[in-house]
């Protein structure tokens, strides 16, 4: 429709406000700034806007009006629509009023990755790239190696050595070309940045970075539209680079602007694990920016000790109320079991990482008598077995009635 | 004796396309760069602010963050490799 084709105008450098044409970059060449995407919605009816969303695919391309794209991309795998769960029982256990659990492990390859990285890849396609590649923590390295098949595009996933073989097994399947590095997530963010500057692909979260990370406010459209047009009052998110975390709630702010939604912007909370936590770490100590860590910690999807969006993060969970808080490896552990045991949802290391940190906040009283609050469940648990690896006893039988009756009924009696 | 510089496609306008460069003479990351900012106009502005580097600059010797070691005043030897690279990637 020809309307749309200017609502997506330029690149704009988020800290001096340079604009670029929409090409594949991501920094400013005056100050090193990220770019971000700029909308002009302006023409946008709340009403009429609202009508073509529900009418849309059952996809994150219901949303294109707010993706970078003149119309809408043709992508062979589809991403988003995910389930929003009322979470009663667990909101029982920690004595609040009602919790959601947003679960996008319910995406093609059971992460948010496939959210970005089908945005991504449409814009990689559109700018004329044949090779897409990426630096990953694991559950991009699945979304791209994926995406980039059913694309028909080559691909190159770098990942750290020292991934949980899940990831690596559900990248290697797709024949992308896998790459381990022997070193740290940011080791790899650095050979990818460098590789950047001197091969003529589209790196999915360096050079087409600003494109990418737009995928991510899809996640704050479809919690408000299956909330029935209506905001939270607080949303728990994990943070890594604190793209996903600040994309969110640019998705709130959108809608608001737009009139999609009334209300203000929930009360935003980031989850860090202690084992790598830049971000709270800065929150705590009151600091505008980051300072580097070195990652130890079983949630490896969110070891990023030099986290790109750290000061965007740390400005909006002050803004908005909120708080960036980090929980130890066991309480992550914890927190996968008491979520799976009171929402049938199993999750990665990430989401044990958000849900330890509702309960943190609940314990905390920071979470009043009245709100909703959606937690954030970025990954799936079939990721990460480890985390859960001797959590529980299993009974082991021959297969008699007498042995049953003895082994598992005349333990729980004794228990 | 000599220190390898990385300069990023983003600096490279200034650098008349220059991917590569070498700086005699430097005893500390500042150094370096101070040997850079003489040599290139427009190279200062672009990475440096109040005396330090902008934030979403980030410099390696040897691939290693200079936050790691002693920031501007971390030692290079000859030989090494210094990296210039914009922070805002990955995630």
């Amino acid at each position: 429709m020809e309307d749309e084709q200017c609502r997506v105008e330029a690149l704009k450098c988020k800290e001096c406000d340079t604009r670029y044409p929409l090409e594949a970059r991501f920094v400013c060449d005056h100050c090193f700034g990220p770019l971000e995407v700029e909308y002009d919605f302006s023409d946008l009816d709340p009403a009429e806007t609202r009508r073509k969303i529900q009418a849309g695919p059952q996809s994150i391309w219901r949303y294109s009006d707010f993706l970078p794209f003149e119309r809408q991309p043709q992508t062979a795998l589809a991403a988003g629509m995910t389930p929003l769960i009322r979470a009663d029982r667990l909101a029982e256990r920690l004595g609040l009023r009602e919790v959601w659990i947003k679960n996008d492990a319910a995406n093609p390859t059971h992460s948010f990755k496939d959210r970005v990285v089908t945005v991504a890849l449409a814009k990689a396609r559109e700018l004329g790239y044949e090779v897409v590649a990426c630096a990953s923590t694991g559950n991009l390295a699945n979304a791209v190696a994926a995406h980039a098949a059913a694309a028909g595009l080559e691909s190159y996933v770098f990942i750290p050595s020292d991934l949980e073989e899940q990831k690596v097994l559900a990248t290697g399947v797709y024949g992308t070309h896998l790459v381990a590095v022997n070193g740290s997530y940011d080791d790899v963010n650095r050979l990818c940045t460098e590789l950047s500057s001197e091969r003529d692909w589209a790196f999915v979260n360096v050079n087409v970075r600003p494109y990418y990370s737009e995928g991510s406010k899809t996640l704050g459209y479809e919690i408000a539209e299956q909330l029935g047009w209506q905001l939270p009052d607080r949303v728990v998110v994990p943070i890594a680079s604190g793209s996903l975390f600040t994309k969110i709630a640019r998705g709130f702010e959108e809608w608001l602007e737009v009139g999609l939604i009334e209300g203000e912007l929930p009360i935003m909370n980031g989850a860090q694990a202690e084992g790598c936590s830049p971000v709270a770490r800065a929150f705590a100590d009151d600091k505008p920016v980051c300072r580097p860590v070195r990652p130890d910690t079983i949630a490896k999807s969110l070891a990023i000790g030099d986290p790109a969006d750290g000061p965007y993060a740390l400005e909006l969970a002050r803004r908005s109320g909120g708080a960036v808080d980090a929980v130890s490896d066991d309480e992550i552990r914890e927190a996968i079991t008491l979520l799976a045991e009171t929402t049938g949802v199993f999750t990665e290391t990430a989401g044990g990482v958000t849900t330890a940190v509702l309960k943190r906040l609940a314990e905390r009283g920071d979470i009043g008598p009245e709100e909703r609050v959606v937690v954030v469940i970025t990954g799936d648990g079939l990721k990460t077995l480890d985390a859960v690896r001797d959590s529980f006893e299993t009974y082991e039988i021959e297969p008699r009635v007498s042995d049953f009756e003895a082994v598992v009924e005349g333990s729980q009696v004794a228990a | 004796m000599s220190i390898t510089v990385k300069i990023p496609t983003q600096l490279r306008a200034v650098t008349s396309g220059e991917a590569e460069t070498d700086v005699d003479e430097a005893a500390t990351v500042g150094e370096v760069l101070d040997g850079l900012y003489d040599r290139y106009d427009g190279l200062r502005e672009r990475i440096a602010e109040d005396g330090g580097l902008r934030r979403f600059v980030n410099v390696y010797v040897q691939g290693e963050d200079i936050r790691f070691l002693d920031g501007l005043d971390t030692s290079v030897e000859d030989g090494d490799e210094v990296t210039i690279l914009p922070a805002v990637a990955g995630g």
